[in-house]
């Protein structure tokens, strides 16, 4: 059984990827200023709408009727687009996706593509699978941009390149922009106005040239056929304007039922995503346009990409992950995404939503998925953002049951039992034994009494297995006295004369 | 089996525990949400659509029908554009003989030749007064896509009060899925440097909306 490929590299459980960057000042830096600053924003945003409940929940329920029923309304889809002029290919994991791409590209015989940015595509490893085939792929989105100048990796769902500040960004303009095409103006500075039109400059030889353009889609409309692309700077346009060829790889999730369900989406990602009332572009195509009134690309294929998600789906509790329209405001408010930073997530979807949706896409076999449910505080904060209320806190507590306990689950579309983690044999015993002294008054009335007895012996850190968590904690002190002895002394004498008010 | 069939029938076993005679879409979404979020005169709206369209950085021109050719060309003085792109469906009276040359979007073949013009005046197809959004639908007084997103300068003529509606889910019922859409709010913007805005990166840097009557 092989994991799902989501694009990353082997990669090292949460806590030691996370290590390096919480004590990255810079880094840190970059962070909280970047989500200080979008979280005060939209705030405000969500403010300024009265019902703003009210189309959360008829987000929920729009996304939780079609998960129901996503069979039906993916072939609604299927023919909506086939009528329209489009074709759709499916895909039941990365690898057949990037297959269907890098041949749909093959037939065009170009050998460049230029890229709307797109989770699925990062997902899957599109540019790399490309690139094996000799075809380059150039991102246009401008925080796309600087990863890919940069040989980064991106590290937010919305602005990828948010843990670079305009220094950094300068310096690979600078140094990179003349190996890709056109290269840097000469005395570039770091102010974003400037740092934006060199970006401008470079992209848009690419653009205007372009034969074929790949994006992602925000939502896909089954009874028309329509696909939305969500966007700022018009790179999105323009990539799904110019080129002869469209090819969209979109997860089966993002389907809606209806045209009129847009109404609730378009009110609620923008807001909360870049806390705007709308945000600056929005394209929406159905198909292809006649020769007669031709606009736009001549051929559109919709490659529908699984890889995973009807594992996820499988899952009664974590399902809702599925909800998911990425407009990264739980990563924005959470206090351990602003302090470890996106890298560490190892998975191109960082933060609260990456953590629950990560290890449902790839399994919990490896142990940076293992260790993604329990990369949060639990505290809750991005729940009560979430525009289509995923309870992610849900997802996680059941998640990390999965991880310690195992059971049955369901990956690559087979029912399977999963063994418990290794590295939470202590964990488990822990709590078995907790489970027997809580059992047992007397014996825990023991135990305490020792404890608080000998706790100037105690050690700073937890031998043998504990020594990975109290690696990462502080061990709390131990009282002098036990609170139930300390009860008794204080207040005992009052429950003889059955005090209990 | 084909991929197809293999994702199709994958969902079908993960969703094995719903029970098949649930209630049907229009009965399982509630919408309890506004359609128009408070209560505004014809006059008010329009208001709004303005004051929207100018928060998001558009510079907005009020015009009666007399005024509007000359205004027009002010504009595009005003921007020194040698060339001015129109759709081929543009009333005519909106443009002046003493306008820079116009080229029609299928005279100007490739994007490269697009790429020299400076200024493009088009129609829309509906204005959204509580998120400041035009969109056009590639009819013929608004031509292709392209045309609106290549030159650098914008002008958009808003009948009003017609073409204006309050809210996103009025825009959506007058509005036709089956046309290639394209929703514009303020000009190209992007904000991934330390989230600082910065007008244009890769559409127009500049749209002018005039609201007509």
């Amino acid at each position: 059984m092989s994991g799902t490929f989501v694009g990353m590299p082997v990669h090292p459980a949460f806590p030691e990827a996370a290590r390096e960057a919480v004590h990255d000042p810079t880094l840190r830096g970059n962070l909280r200023h970047a989500t200080h600053t979008i979280r005060a924003k939209r705030a405000k945003a969500v403010a300024e709408v009265s019902d703003w409940a009210e189309l959360r929940e008829a987000g929920r329920r729009i996304k939780d009727h079609t998960l129901r029923h996503l069979d039906r309304y993916l072939e609604q889809l299927e023919e909506s687009v086939t009528r329209a002029g489009g074709t759709v290919h499916w895909a039941a994991d990365a690898a057949e996706a990037n297959r269907i791409v890098t041949g749909l590209v093959k037939a065009t015989g170009e050998s460049e593509v230029v890229k709307v940015k797109s989770m699925a595509t990062q997902e899957i490893g599109l540019n790399e699978a490309l690139e094996a085939a000799g075809i380059r792929a150039y991102e246009t989105d401008l925080a796309e941009l600087i990863v890919q100048l940069g040989k980064d990796r991106p590290s937010h769902i919305l602005v990828p390149a948010i843990h670079r500040n305009r220094g950094e960004i300068r310096d690979i303009f600078r140094a990179e922009m003349g190996a890709w095409g056109r290269p840097a103006p000469e005395g570039l500075t770091d102010t974003p106005a400037e740092l934006a039109e060199a970006a401008r400059l470079h992209l848009r030889e690419k653009f205007l040239r372009a034969k074929v353009g790949v994006s992602g889609a925000n939502f896909m409309v089954a009874e028309t056929g329509t696909l939305v692309v969500v966007e700022s700077e018009g790179n999105g346009r323009m990539c799904l304007t110019l080129p002869e060829t469209l090819i969209s790889v979109v997860g089966i999730e993002k389907v809606v039922p209806t045209w009129r369900d847009l109404e609730v989406f378009l009110q609620t990602l923008p807001r909360s995503s870049t806390a705007e009332r709308m945000n600056p572009y929005t394209s929406m195509w159905t198909g292809t346009t006649d020769s007669e009134t031709a606009d736009g690309p001549r051929a559109f294929h919709l490659v529908l990409l699984d890889n995973g998600r009807t594992d996820a789906l499988a899952d009664q509790v974590g399902r809702q992950a599925l909800r998911c329209i990425r407009c990264s405001a739980c990563l924005n408010v959470c206090p351990v995404y602003e302090r470890a930073g996106g890298h560490a997530y190892g998975s191109v979807y960082p933060g609260p939503i990456g953590a629950i949706l990560s290890p449902q896409l790839r399994g919990t076999a490896s142990e940076i998925d293992a260790s993604l449910p329990y990369a949060s505080s639990l505290c809750g904060a991005c729940y009560d953002v979430c525009p289509v209320a995923i309870d992610i806190p849900e997802v996680l507590v059941h998640l990390r049951e999965r991880v310690a306990e195992g059971g049955p689950a369901v990956r690559a579309g087979n029912r399977v039992l999963l063994k418990p983690a290794k590295g939470h044999a202590a964990e488990r015993a822990a709590m078995r034994a907790a489970r027997w002294a809580l059992a047992r008054p007397g014996a825990l009335r023991t135990g305490q009494r020792f404890a608080s007895r000998t706790r100037r012996l105690h050690p700073r850190t937890l031998p043998g297995p504990g020594r990975a968590w109290s690696g990462t904690r502080d061990l709390p002190p131990v009282p002098a006295e036990p609170f139930r002895d300390w009860w008794q002394r204080t207040r005992g004498a009052g429950d003889d004369k059955g005090g209990a008010k | 089996m084909s991929s197809r069939e293999r994702v199709l029938g994958r969902v079908r076993r993960a969703l094995a525990d719903v029970v098949p005679d649930e209630r049907p879409y229009e009965e399982a979404v509630g919408r309890d949400y506004l359609r128009v979020h408070g209560r505004r005169s014809t006059e008010e709206t329009v208001e709004l659509l303005a004051e929207n369209l100018a928060d998001y950085r558009a510079i907005v021109h009020r015009a009666a029908a007399e005024d509007v050719r000359m205004l027009i060309m002010r504009l595009l003085a005003r921007r020194g554009s040698q060339e001015m792109l129109v759709p081929p469906g543009l009333p005519p009276d909106w443009l002046a003989a003493a306008d820079p040359v116009w080229i029609h979007d299928r005279a100007a073949g490739t994007p490269q030749r697009l790429d020299r013009v400076g200024s493009v005046v088009t129609g829309c197809a509906v204005a959204i007064a509580e998120t400041g959004t035009i969109v056009l639908d590639g009819s013929p007084d608004q031509g292709r896509r392209r045309i609106t997103l290549i030159p650098d300068h914008h002008i958009c003529v808003v009948r009003v009060p017609d073409q204006v509606v309050s809210s996103v889910p009025e825009a959506l019922e007058r509005l036709d899925p089956a046309r290639p859409l394209t929703w514009i709010s303020g000009p190209s913007a992007t904000s991934d440097i330390e989230l600082d805005r910065v007008e244009g990166v890769h559409g127009p840097r500049t749209l002018e909306v005039i609201l007509l009557g």
